[in-house]
């Protein structure tokens, strides 16, 4: 008896993620491929177009815009968060420094206020006027106190930059500090009786040490940076900024979908973005031939 | 020397961390008029409770905030209860298609929450569930991320307790419930502050499905106070501060939780 009571009770335990699968996982999955076939209005109205809706997106100028500002966002974060955070794990994970798991929460911290109560602070942080950022290199290299960082154009990214690198970067150091643990100390010391500089040590050891880590890294940052949605609306509003400036692949698809009720429309842009995130995981994983290390 | 560099370099790094942050404590107790008078800190006869005054006069704060935790608080039960379950049935029994189970679990976390979005306020739509704290909870009864992080701690736990347990005559579901549970504590109080903040910070779903202001959540209603109060940054900085403090108490009920689990996860990882 308790031999069927065991066989059973996986199954049992496991049925509400099965359940919740089956409605909220794989049917919104099947069904917005098929809404993106339709064009829409509301959750009503709906008219069959078959690949029309993707067709007209290639062609979309508004699209582009949204592809180019979400790719900016994603390259300057990554370019800049990750050399930033795994240099701190390095300094962190020396022996010889006192007070590192009070610097460790320093950097973690800014995680705690989260994305949209970050964006809400840097609404003001970045304002003009009486803003802190201004405030801070009119100080330090007298810059104007003028500068309009969420309705220039071409300062909008990069302010959103700012904000990314302010809230991930130590995120991403308590990555890299655990990989850093788990090198092995020994082969330091190999590398330094063989003459090995602190270059050649972080090239040769520190590096293939960390590597997977390194890119489960780059890989979720580039993912996360192309669904870029609460910095932007908190920040810039439904407008998305001055000359669509802040507009991203997300916020074109919440402006389509529910502001415009075309959910068709916006699931094609979903299912677009899903396609550009596959093929961007793909690339990266080749690049750095993480499939072939394993064999 | 190298030592002193190295000092520098985090120290500046915890500067420009903190900065933002303190700057946010100060402009809490900031009078409007002083935002552009001082650019950092009023001499500190000048601060005022005044902007939480108005900010519980401007707009329903508080309910704001109960709204928050009884979503936050509702979500992180269920998803606790779901989530130990299905990874204890995943850590602990042999059975046929759990690999499908476990492949299905790794799809669902690839695929892009967006891509939902439409297909999702549809469904939400015709089970009426617009405009309702249910609407936001059912969805994400189940969190696929934790189900791992479960299934990953509890394979430590031995066989030979479960067994041990099943001779005294516990069934499977005790089981889980007085065996593997208590033993669970370090993850279930990082997974608990990791769904926590998860929620808290929820903008993008409530944002499509809430539309009366007695329901909106904290992120939802705070921005809403964006446009309308435009010119009330005292207040707008007190509700931010106020909606950051749970998570930070939170953090500090379970901070060494949170670090025991990261670390169990990283050793087994």
């Amino acid at each position: 008896m308790q031999r069927s009571a065991s066989r059973t009770a996986p199954y049992l335990f496991l049925s509400p993620f099965v359940l919740s699968f089956l409605i909220f996982g794989a049917y919104p999955i099947i069904r917005s491929m098929i809404l993106s076939l339709y064009i829409t209005s509301g959750p009503e109205a709906q008219h069959f177009v078959g690949l029309g809706n993707y067709r007209y997106l290639l062609q979309d100028p508004d699209f582009w815009t949204a592809f180019r500002n979400t790719a900016t966002f994603a390259v300057g974060s990554v370019v800049l968060q990750l050399p930033l955070s795994l240099g701190l794990a390095i300094l962190l994970n020396r022996h010889d420094i006192r007070g590192r798991n009070v610097f460790r929460f320093i950097f973690f911290s800014p995680n705690l206020m989260g994305l949209v109560f970050s964006a809400l602070l840097f609404m003001l942080i970045l304002a003009p006027k009486f803003g802190l950022l201004n405030a801070g290199l009119h100080a330090l290299f007298g810059l104007p106190l003028t500068t309009r960082w969420l309705s220039t154009p071409a300062l909008v990214m990069p302010a959103l930059i700012l904000v990314a690198l302010w809230l991930y970067t130590g995120f991403n150091m308590v990555y890299f500090l655990a990989a850093l643990q788990g090198v092995d100390t020994e082969l330091y010391e190999a590398a330094t009786i063989d003459g090995a500089g602190r270059w050649a040590q972080f090239w040769h050891v520190t590096l293939p040490g960390i590597k997977p880590v390194l890119i489960f890294v780059v890989v979720l940052s580039t993912i996360g940076s192309f669904q870029l949605f609460e910095l932007a609306f908190l920040l810039l509003g439904n407008s998305s900024g001055p000359d669509q400036a802040g507009l991203t692949i997300v916020m074109y698809l919440y402006q389509n979908g529910f502001l415009g009720g075309d959910l068709g429309y916006a699931a094609a842009i979903g299912w677009t973005l899903a396609g550009m995130v596959l093929i961007l995981a793909i690339v990266q994983l080749r690049l750095t031939g993480a499939g072939r290390e394993e064999r | 020397m190298r030592r002193t560099i190295v000092y520098g370099v985090l120290v500046l790094f915890s500067i420009l961390c903190l900065v933002p942050m303190v700057w946010l404590a100060v402009s809490a107790f900031k009078a409007n008029a002083d935002f552009h008078a001082y650019a950092f800190m009023p001499p500190p006869d000048r601060l005022t409770v005044a902007n939480f005054s108005s900010l519980f006069k401007q707009m329903p704060f508080l309910r704001f905030m109960m709204n928050s935790f009884f979503v936050a608080g509702v979500t992180v039960m269920v998803q606790l209860f779901f989530s130990s379950l299905g990874g204890f049935a995943l850590a602990k029994y042999a059975f046929a298609g759990k690999k499908v189970i476990m492949g299905v679990m790794l799809a669902t976390m690839m695929i892009p929450g967006p891509v939902l979005l439409a297909p999702m306020y549809e469904l939400i739509y015709h089970l009426r569930l617009i405009d309702s704290h249910l609407g936001l909870i059912v969805p994400g009864m189940v969190n696929v991320f934790g189900m791992f992080l479960f299934r990953q701690s509890m394979q430590s736990v031995p066989d030979e307790m479960l067994q041990a347990a099943r001779i005294d005559g516990c069934n499977e579901f005790q089981i889980f419930w007085h065996v593997v549970i208590p033993v669970s504590r370090p993850i279930i109080g990082a997974f608990c502050l990791i769904a926590f903040m998860g929620t808290w910070n929820s903008f993008l779903w409530p944002q499509i499905i809430l539309q009366s202001s007695d329901r909106f959540t904290l992120p939802i209603g705070l921005n809403q106070m964006v446009g309308v109060y435009e010119a009330d940054y005292g207040a707008m900085m007190a509700g931010t501060l106020l909606a950051v403090l749970p998570v930070v108490v939170l953090f500090f009920l379970l901070q060494k939780e949170f670090i025991a689990g990261l670390t169990k996860g990283a050793v087994k990882g």
